[in-house]
């Protein structure tokens, strides 16, 4: 059991008719890890977290979430899975408190421990003060924050966050952040799926990139920028049309890039020795290996 | 979590009952105040409308053979359409069963435990035209007091039927076919407001099909005075719930899961 991973995917297929979302997708996730699951939309993370909660069948390949399983003994793993979805399926008309008191049933937490184990989800995200306030008057923040303490009532050895932050403000984003780093730090494992490159660098012990139903890379955050996109990056601003023979240029020399809306960046600008015009030199970055990784177009 | 889960688990079913009962706790108001005037508008409209022109039926004062027919009809309603719209919007709309399924809950126990509490509702409330009725002179009778299991009996195939057909629609105005072409025909060729055995032959082979029917027979002899047939009127009502909950779960199984 030591050795198991906490979740294990091993050639997993999911089609849609003629669609397939997922596309032999082999991941683990370790035990006490968060891994963070980068993509941009309709890479096929959220079919993927949907499998592990059995609301999704794969088609072909194996899955076992906690040693369970999937999809045969999936009523004993999410029994000790806690699942914060993307979007807000909270009981509107219902207090924080009396939201969570049902999921506290659903999740069996025993009847004497009920109480408590409410209290403990609206401490741990800060709504104690909210306990007793309909969530149709929380506000935006408040309200994500019940999501997530309602994936924690029963405290479940397994997180599974769907982009958890996604349409958030910032300050808001921040606090998410600073609640998923403690559980990370108390030896929760965590599947979390994002968008957001800066989510994923600062929370993720691995970050695993999806496109087109399967992992491109993986590695740990820095690792996967040094190994795909180096050290630095020239970005080079001007005019579209400069911008575009500046491209050409770079690649003639055999330089990566990659447009950054206003800018072309230029990789491994470290390598360049004088033959690149100027620019404003950085650190590569977790969203150039996306990129280069997922491509730039928008499907 | 050592204990083996099996299907049809207690806990997940009075748990999804809880959420369910804890809802309920913010609009009974509502439901309540419908649920009593409604059939007694009703009764005024039939007592002293149509209750002139027809002063018994089937050996009846009109106004108590509407009154006690129309809880079959109130069980109707309170559940099909309950069960249709609510489930459309908690499936849909609020992504309710989404949150539910993801916790250690089936769909049939989701689903059982959805008509459970919609029946057990609908046979409360159901009781609400009896009431009123005492008011426009029904006598009480010691029968009276198995109606609400007759309501929660009936109540569960047509909670049913509302969750299969929540389940079949892609969009919630489709619930117009379904009310126009199903509930309103029922309603009418049930025997609440006349009574089927003056119809042509083949509304009567409809009629009997009508498990609305059963039901307004079955109340009607629970206050009256229970005959033999009733054994059957019930085996009806018991058939068609089986046949609607499995059919339920299967149709909506087959929108949860992907």
């Amino acid at each position: 059991m030591a050795t198991e991973p906490a979740i294990r995917l091993r050639g997993v297929v999911k089609r849609f008719g003629e669609i397939t979302a997922v596309d032999g997708l082999h991941l683990d996730v370790p035990e006490g890890t968060c891994l963070g699951l980068l993509g941009p939309n309709g890479a096929g993370k959220s079919t993927t977290m949907r499998m592990l909660t059995a609301q999704a069948i794969p088609d072909e390949g194996s899955l076992t979430a906690l040693g369970y399983d999937l999809p045969r003994d999936s009523k004993q793993a999410r029994a000790d899975c806690g699942v914060v979805p993307q979007l807000d399926n909270l009981d509107i008309e219902l207090t924080a408190r009396q939201n969570l008191a049902v999921f506290a049933r659903l999740y069996r937490v025993p009847r004497g421990e009920r109480r408590a184990a409410v209290d403990r989800a609206l401490e741990i995200v800060n709504l104690v003060d909210r306990a007793d306030t309909p969530v149709d008057e929380l506000s935006g923040g408040m309200r994500r924050r019940l999501l997530v303490a309602r994936g924690l009532v029963h405290r479940p050895r397994l997180l599974l966050l769907d982009e958890p932050t996604v349409g958030l403000d910032p300050q808001v984003r921040q606090e998410l952040w600073a609640l998923i780093d403690a559980l990370r730090a108390e030896g929760t494992t965590i599947l979390m799926s994002t968008h957001y490159i800066e989510e994923a660098e600062r929370l993720a012990d691995t970050v695993a990139i999806m496109a087109e139903g399967r992992i491109v890379a993986r590695g740990r955050p820095a690792d996967l920028v040094r190994e795909h996109a180096g050290a630095e990056t020239l970005e080079v601003y001007g005019p579209p049309a400069r911008l575009a023979e500046v491209r050409a240029f770079a690649e003639e020399q055999g330089f990566r890039t990659r447009r950054t809306g206003t800018a072309v960046a230029i990789l491994r600008s470290e390598e360049a020795d004088g033959r690149l015009p100027d620019g404003v030199r950085r650190a590569a970055s977790l969203e150039d290996v996306f990129v280069l990784l997922t491509g730039e177009e928008v499907a | 979590m050592t204990r083996r889960l099996h299907r049809l688990e207690p806990a997940a079913i009075s748990g999804v009952m809880s959420r369910d009962v804890t809802n309920f706790s913010t609009f009974w108001k509502a439901t309540t105040f419908s649920s009593v005037v409604e059939p007694t508008i009703y009764l005024l409209a039939f007592g002293l409308g149509v209750g002139t022109l027809i002063s018994t039926v089937e050996g009846l004062d009109y106004v108590q053979y509407v009154g006690t027919g129309m809880v079959a009809t109130s069980v109707l309603f309170a559940s099909a359409l309950s069960a249709m719209f609510g489930t459309f919007v908690k499936h849909r709309f609020q992504r309710t069963y989404d949150a539910i399924l993801a916790a250690p809950v089936d769909t049939e126990e989701l689903v059982t435990a959805e008509i459970l509490w919609m029946s057990a509702r609908a046979g409360v409330y159901g009781c609400a035209p009896l009431l009123v009725s005492m008011l426009f002179g029904l006598d009480p009778s010691v029968g009276m007091l198995v109606v609400p299991f007759i309501g929660f009996v009936t109540a569960l195939g047509f909670a049913g039927f509302g969750v299969l057909m929540a389940a079949v629609v892609s969009k919630i105005d489709s619930f117009n076919y379904v009310t126009t072409t199903v509930i309103t025909p029922l309603f009418l060729v049930s025997g609440t407001f006349f009574p089927i055995d003056e119809l042509p032959q083949w509304a009567q082979v409809v009629a009997n099909v009508n498990p609305l029917y059963h039901s307004v027979e079955l109340v009607r002899d629970a206050v009256f005075g229970f005959e033999p047939v009733d054994l059957a009127h019930l085996a009806v009502l018991i058939a068609f719930a089986l046949l609607m909950w499995r059919l339920a779960i299967w149709r909506l199984e087959k929108r949860l899961i992907d």
